[in-house]
């Protein structure tokens, strides 16, 4: 019984998670489509707490849902929403190459996957009741994981510095023309 | 709780990633063109978490939360770009923007 909610909860959680990343590149309206993200997100931590990783579905949440839409959003506001369609002018060698490309990219790696995975990809029924929980996260990345914790923190810290300049240096530029 | 395996949610990873891809090669306003970015670091995200359930080994969620990070990193740069692409009254268009010179 429990086996056939998660099959589910998973179809949900998987078809929302497609059908608003579909949205999010078909729609017209910039507004519309970081909406669309913040579905596809929400779903997408859905999945993730279906394969027990709640630390990550949280972090998902707090910092893709919460913090980096609301910047997309207000940038979109500060811009205005302009419409744009991907289509525009009628199907161009580019957007023939687009769609080419992207198709070429899913084929080859769903065949990937069913050359080197085949059925044998049946993940197994128990898991560490720790697995996935904050502390487990919090010591791993404090021991075993701790350079690439602290290149984090310079990754962050540069581009806060980059984001920075790159607002200071168009003010000065203005008021020198 | 045994649920879908790993195959069907690196199948659910790969459209994700391809149809971020559509969005990056297809769209022209840079707004869009970051949003599909982060549609396909998701996609590598979720076959990131569901290898590392497979596994039962921590290593894919540290990187997942590591892309995470890099991922707002990139957004913040990103969008300060578009700002500043904007402050200086240019058109918003990927193709019309290919030269680095003001």
């Amino acid at each position: 019984m429990g086996n056939f909610l998660v099959w589910v909860v998973w179809i949900f959680a998987a078809f929302a998670c497609l059908a608003s990343a579909v949205g999010v590149v078909t729609f017209k309206n910039p507004f519309l489509s970081a909406l669309a993200l913040i579905g596809n997100l929400g779903s997408l931590a859905v999945l993730y707490l279906l394969v027990s990783a709640e630390f990550v579905a949280a972090a998902q949440v707090l910092v893709y849902a919460g913090a980096v839409m609301v910047m997309f959003l207000f940038v979109i506001a500060y811009i205005g929403p302009r419409q744009e369609t991907p289509w525009a002018g009628g199907p161009s060698w580019q957007a023939f190459g687009a769609v080419l490309a992207a198709a070429a990219i899913f084929v080859e790696i769903i065949v990937a996957i069913a050359l080197k995975a085949g059925g044998r990809l049946a993940h197994s029924d128990h898991v560490n009741a720790t697995f996935g929980s904050p502390g487990w996260i919090g010591r791993l990345f404090l021991t075993d994981h701790l350079l690439a914790f602290e290149i984090t923190s310079i990754v962050l810290l540069v581009a806060a510095v980059g984001g920075v300049i790159l607002g200071s240096h168009t003010k000065r530029a203005v008021e020198m023309s | 709780m045994l649920g879908p395996g790993v195959a069907w949610y690196l199948g659910v990873s790969a459209f994700l990633f391809s149809i971020g891809a559509l969005g990056v090669l297809l769209r022209r306003n840079p707004l869009i063109v970051l949003l599909s970015l982060e549609i396909m670091l998701n996609g590598a995200n979720l076959a990131l978490i569901a290898f590392s359930r497979h596994a039962g080994n921590g290593a894919g969620q540290i990187f997942a939360l590591a892309v995470m990070a890099v991922a707002a990193s990139e957004v913040c740069v990103g969008l300060g770009l578009v700002v500043a692409i904007h402050r200086r009254r240019l058109e918003l268009d990927v193709d019309r923007l290919s030269e680095l010179r003001g």
